[in-house]
């Protein structure tokens, strides 16, 4: 990689060399020497996988009440919410949720920017209206976008593990991480390790030096359904939530990849045994 | 081979029709009364998935352009657009990423068939280059698309791969900035490569239907590498390769659903997810897993030039191969020693992906030059020495012979039609 990453290009080079110096390399791969996060049971997993309701309804809830006050989810709009195959809201309760924020709309006939109530078409308001904003607020680091994030994480699975997982369907990589993530802060670093002012040790985190508090504590968010109110429940909950931000048609992908695999095999099946009959005189 | 037509239209419209345009008699002479070797194995169904491939290939992606916008500061979300809330956007999205992926693995196969059973040799050395041309313009058609996203891997994969014309001397940096349109990769290098990768998969069906043409010219090889000597060598394309192509197609659009419905990120790069940005390098740039034999390659050499040349010479050496092979006997079926090494070549293949996939360091480095060099001695010192040192088996007089004594069980021409694999 690095030979071929010797760019010649003369504005290349100090474009490069200013993002690796100030350090805002955020590599999605987890680093050499992270452990492998453990690989959870989720309802999303395999071919029949479905969003459990009641977790992604409350996974928003963390979502809201939590991340969203730094994490923008610029693709999330409030129409999502009652759509079939998410957290499947009604449409009264996703309409409600956007009446609570104000949007800004306009111009307007006198040329006026006017903020007003959201609307179901209106997309998720993001906590800071520019990267700048969000940096300047997060002591330097800018919280990622919710919109994809829960498939723009990974770790490496390495061999054989990684054939494997192309019969397992293995795909919760993102999620296994992003839980592992928020459960993986330690309070005093390992010894010999220093953590840089303003940043937290994090096992999972690629170079364990991450800019983000410990986001979750327990009963931070009331839950209304008896559900246990611990970190874990929490960070599985708001995992679910955003894998189905990231991708919210899985269920429907599954369900006509069944219907799909049954029709290619009973058509193979006959194409098969047609082949048997017509080749059937013929030696070969 | 396939000669003059011997349909006879019946009906007067279809007569006064054909009189003027042979277009039913082509049609027919090509695809139905088509003379194929009886003792083709499924190896051969590959091309007629690979056509398939490229309609599923063109079809989707025609549709997909109605939705995306190739801006750089709009591509990333207009790809969002497809997957959230056009209807069946993620088939249409994952259909087209996964098929690139199948398109190449589909073209391995089939290459490696036509290396294994000596279907470059003459009279098909045309047939076989015009398909080295249409492998290189996938290869060119697969990497412009990646880059159309416009994620992290998108990006940078660009700038690596645009910046590897810096390389030549004098005229490199030249060459590079009119790749780009501009001083980096932007948004006028997004603009010509979504016009490019419009066009290309075009040009490929223009060449397909050359290589095809070729192909009929020629008739097709087939495992024991002799070519059909009398009419009970050969059964008409239909029925029977039209049904065997029919259960290879579905078989394979199989494997092809299971990517596409349940695993569909698998090939692609969590990086990709993430939007493009100039100022952030992923730790890992990876190409896509079917250049990743030529970036170990690349990558194996110390010299930038030296390494560009010698990812380039890994395809050029391809064309030569029907010379490069000395041997008179074309299927390795009869070529003891050739067998062996070519699957010692395609382990080396596989070698080479997996080190393309791993950082250049270390130990990898030493590997990936060894399997490197290898790779470029197979061609360049093992096939021409072969042909001159190695004893071929006896070679059966005809295919119906080979079929034959192969059903009376056992008889000496009999390595079967079984799967060229289990052979190894």
């Amino acid at each position: 990689m690095k030979t071929t990453m010797t760019f010649r290009s003369t504005l290349l080079r100090p474009l490069v060399a200013a993002a690796l110096i100030l350090g805002l390399a955020a590599p999605a791969l987890a680093a050499e020497g992270a452990p492998k996060p453990h690989r959870e049971d989720w309802s999303f997993a395999g071919p029949f996988g479905h969003f459990d309701r009641a977790q992604v309804q409350r996974g928003f809830q963390v979502f809201k009440e939590v991340c969203a006050s730094c994490h923008s989810a610029h693709l999330f709009a409030f129409r999502n919410l009652a759509q079939p195959g998410g957290p499947q809201f009604s449409e009264a309760q996703a309409k409600a949720v956007a009446e609570s924020y104000q949007i800004q709309d306009g111009p307007n006939d006198a040329g006026d920017m006017f903020e007003r109530p959201g609307r179901l078409s209106d997309r998720w308001p993001s906590p800071f209206p520019n990267e700048q904003a969000a940096r300047a607020s997060n002591g330097g680091a800018f919280p990622p976008d919710f919109s994809t994030l829960a498939k723009a994480r990974t770790y490496e699975v390495g061999f054989p593990g990684f054939l494997i997982d192309i019969f397992t369907q293995y795909q919760e990589q993102g999620p296994d991480y992003i839980h592992a993530l928020l459960n993986g802060y330690k309070e005093t670093p390992p010894e010999g390790v220093t953590v840089p002012e303003g940043a937290h040790y994090n096992e999972y985190f690629p170079g364990h030096a991450i800019k983000m508090p410990p986001p979750l504590s327990a009963d931070q968010v009331t839950y209304t359904d008896g559900t246990p109110q611990t970190v874990d429940q929490y960070s599985r909950d708001v995992t679910a939530f955003m894998m189905w931000l990231a991708e919210p048609h899985l269920e429907a992908r599954k369900r006509l990849g069944f219907q799909v695999m049954i029709f290619l095999i009973v058509f193979a099946g006959l194409l098969y045994f047609t082949k048997k009959k017509v080749w059937k005189s013929v030696e070969h | 081979m396939s000669g003059h037509s011997t349909f006879e239209p019946k009906h007067p419209a279809l007569k006064w029709f054909e009189s003027r345009l042979p277009l039913v008699g082509l049609i027919h002479s090509s695809f139905v009364a088509y003379p194929t070797p009886r003792n083709l194995n499924y190896w051969w169904t590959f091309g007629g998935i690979l056509s398939l491939m490229l309609v599923v290939q063109i079809l989707s992606g025609v549709v997909l352009v109605m939705h995306y916008t190739p801006h750089a500061s709009m591509a990333f979300d207009s790809v969002e657009h497809i997957m959230r809330d056009v209807s069946y956007g993620w088939l249409l999205r994952y259909m087209h990423a996964n098929g690139a992926s199948m398109f190449f693995i589909a073209v391995y196969i089939h290459m490696f068939r036509g290396l294994y059973y000596g279907s470059y040799k003459a009279p098909r050395e045309v047939l076989w280059i015009l398909g080295c041309i249409i492998y290189l313009l996938m290869m060119a058609t697969g990497f412009m698309g990646y880059v159309l996203p416009w994620g992290q891997m998108s990006f940078w994969g660009a700038t690596v791969i645009t910046n590897l014309f810096s390389a030549f001397p004098v005229v490199g940096p030249t060459i590079v900035e009119w790749l780009w349109g501009g001083f980096s990769v932007d948004n006028a290098t997004l603009n010509r490569f979504f016009s490019l990768h419009y066009l290309l998969p075009f040009m490929i069906a223009g060449v397909v239907v050359l290589h095809v043409w070729a192909l009929h010219v020629v008739g097709q090889n087939n495992p024991t590498g002799v070519e059909p000597k009398s009419e009970k060598d050969t059964v008409p394309f239909t029925p029977y390769a039209t049904i065997k192509d029919g259960f290879g197609m579905v078989c394979f659009l199989i494997f092809f659903a299971w990517f596409l419905f349940y695993i569909p990120n698998y090939l692609g790069h969590a990086d990709n997810y993430i939007p493009a940005n100039p100022l952030v390098t992923p730790a890992h740039i990876v190409p896509e897993w079917y250049y990743l034999p030529f970036y170990a390659m690349l990558r194996s050499v110390p010299d930038k030039l030296g390494g560009v040349l010698t990812m380039f010479g890994a395809i050029i050496v391809l064309f030569f191969v029907p010379w490069l092979d000395t041997s008179k006997v074309r299927s390795a079926r009869y070529r003891p020693l050739f067998k062996q090494f070519f699957w010692i070549w395609v382990v080396v293949c596989i070698g080479l992906g997996w080190l393309g996939s791993k950082p250049a360091e270390g130990g990898y480095v030493i590997a990936g030059r060894i399997l490197t060099i290898w790779y470029f001695a197979h061609f360049l010192i093992i096939l021409p020495l072969l042909g001159l040192f190695e004893k071929p088996k006896a070679v059966p007089a005809s295919i119906t012979e080979a079929v034959l004594g192969k059903s009376k069980g056992g008889a000496p021409a009999s390595a079967g039609v079984a799967a060229p694999q289990t052979k190894g």
